[in-house]
């Protein structure tokens, strides 16, 4: 089989999300990769170095810039012609091309895969996560998202692939990008962050939040998160939130300080490695799926600890 | 300009999914049922237009079990003015979802079709996506804000790391994110007036889509349990944990 995976990247950076995809198309055979941008130039040559990676096709325009679905996914389908399947990590921008793509190729898409179980079939997660499906596609070709915390990250160095260039589709002329307010990062990104700490609606505002949370979290070099009842209380950003409609991590050490554990939440970072909980209701979920569990004022032991790592 | 709001009838947001002991799906039976969350935040955000002057009337269409009328009438008494069932007793996979949406607008034209981004069950995020690739419209996904602005419509979306805006043309598919508004309360007297709003009842084949499943689901399971660990007494023995697992130095 040879898979096309699209390249998600930043900065002349390929994302970590597509080196987890690259890992899964690994699985399914030879693996292409798309650059789309405009002067993607730099990211194709990077590209061409992950371990694993055939050829790698650049669309290098303007229309691509700001990664409209409504101008990637004719590109796609243009490619798709000699590929058998496509995929793309499961983040906000892959979820919003793959379907499109989809759609445009008659294919039921396959979202947010945790296993190649064989070349047609994957499981996935359903419910929140509270249950596992293994499903088997019957369509001639595959559209997958892959869930980046269920697969290794492909190296970026060893590959050998070789650059060719594709002539851009144009702009459908449907979409427009406007702008973009990213929040500037002063620490480790979430998604692939070693250690987090989240905060949740026990932190009481948001101005308390940050007193209590983020001393502990720059002292660990982690990354900060928040369960969605924090952020619907306004402590902090959407961005922020872990959880099935949030983020989902799966950090090698996630500490849960005055979260109680809604299933919600547990669906976005039960894969982590270690869990860590402090909350003052011994009773709480969170205790139920936590390695080392803490019981107390979290307004006492956040500061202790900080204090004393 | 005409909204459509299609709205999926799912498990609801509190209760707790569990898998069948044969392991071909999730137990349904006895579970309370509610509109998908997203759906609801979607239903919201059109009657917000047609109550700015934006939108002149909301239409409900949901596709599924004869019970999908409930969540239709809790769309008209939220103030929706008319609701289309499309009845089906087989499960409907997202890409003959859009088919048949793609089939109601034809006949509709809506200015505006707003979704939720993905349905609590199947969490597959397709749908809306789909429906703007088989119309050929623009997408505004995982929507935080949403303005129409003459002919086009200016949407803010979630996307990781913070925010970003798109400008669309209209029609426009959008689809519905957490932040986009909080959904109101059906009101007594507008449940009762719900009750006499029009609903058309239709079947897949009215449309001439065919629905068969592309994804065979060969067995759903339980995903692996995480065993309790240990409490620690105080914040010292927690830092020895943390030191000894190389976290802290």
């Amino acid at each position: 089989m040879k898979t096309l995976v699209w390249v998600e990247h930043e900065g002349g950076v390929v994302k970590d999300a597509t080196l987890s995809a690259i890992t899964a198309a690994a699985k399914l055979g030879e693996v292409h990769l798309l650059v789309a941008g405009e002067g993607v130039d730099g990211v194709a040559a990077a590209a061409a170095q992950i371990a694993g990676v055939g050829k790698v096709h650049v669309a290098d325009d303007a229309v691509y810039g700001h990664a409209l679905a409504e101008n990637i996914a004719p590109l796609v389908v243009e490619l798709m012609g000699h590929h058998d399947a496509f995929i793309a990590p499961a983040t906000s921008n892959g979820k919003n091309i793959a379907p499109r793509v989809a759609a445009l190729l008659d294919v039921m898409q396959i979202s947010d895969i945790l296993s190649v179980e064989g070349e047609d079939t994957f499981t996935r997660p359903i419910y929140a996560g509270n249950a596992i499906a293994t499903v088997k596609s019957k369509d001639a070709k595959k559209v997958i998202t892959v869930r980046g915390t269920a697969f290794e990250k492909a190296a970026r160095e060893g590959g050998s692939g070789t650059v060719e260039a594709v002539a851009s589709t144009g702009d459908k002329g449907l979409s427009s990008f406007v702008g973009a307010e990213i929040a500037k990062l002063e620490r480790p990104e979430l998604t692939s962050a070693k250690i987090i700490v989240s905060g949740g609606r026990a932190l009481k505002d948001g101005p308390t939040f940050e007193e209590v949370i983020y001393p502990l979290a720059d002292k660990l070099g982690a990354a900060v998160g928040a369960s969605r009842a924090a952020v619907d209380a306004g402590y902090v950003p959407n961005d922020y939130q872990v959880g099935q409609t949030g983020k989902i991590v799966a950090p090698e050490v996630y500490v849960a300080v005055g979260i109680s554990g809604a299933i919600q939440h547990l669906a976005g970072m039960k894969d982590s490695k270690t869990i860590i909980a402090i909350n003052k209701d011994e009773d709480a979920p969170i205790f139920q799926v936590a390695d080392i569990g803490v019981v107390g004022d979290l307004f006492k032991i956040v500061p202790e600890l900080t204090d004393k790592l | 300009m005409k909204i459509l709001v299609p709205v999926k009838r799912v498990i609801d947001y509190n209760a707790k999914p569990r898998v069948k002991a044969d392991g071909t799906g999730v137990d349904l039976a006895n579970v309370k049922m509610s509109m998908n969350p997203f759906d609801e935040i979607a239903v919201e955000e059109a009657i917000r237009l047609k109550e700015k002057g934006v939108a002149t009337e909301v239409i409900a269409v949901s596709i599924g079990v004869a019970k999908a009328q409930e969540t239709l009438r809790t769309s008209l008494a939220m103030g929706a003015d008319r609701a289309i069932l499309i009845q089906t007793d087989e499960e409907v996979e997202p890409l003959a979802l859009a088919k048949l949406l793609a089939k109601v607008q034809e006949e509709e034209g809506a200015g505006l079709i707003i979704l939720g981004k993905q349905a609590i069950d199947d969490d597959s995020n397709q749908t809306g996506q789909m429906l703007a690739a088989l119309l050929n419209l623009p997408q505004g996904t995982f929507a935080s804000k949403v303005e129409v602005e003459g002919d086009s419509v200016s949407v803010t979306r979630e996307v990781d790391g913070g925010l970003e805006t798109v400008k669309l043309s209209t029609p426009a598919i959008i689809t519905t994110d957490l932040r986009l508004n909080e959904p109101r309360y059906a009101s007594l007297p507008n449940i009762m007036k719900a009750k006499s709003k029009p609903l058309a009842q239709k079947t897949p084949a009215d449309y001439g889509v065919d629905i068969g499943a592309r994804l065979e689901t060969l067995k759903v399971v339980e995903p692996p349990k995480r065993t309790a660990g240990v409490k620690v007494a105080d914040v010292d023995e927690l830092v020895a944990k943390l030191k000894a697992m190389g976290v802290a130095a």
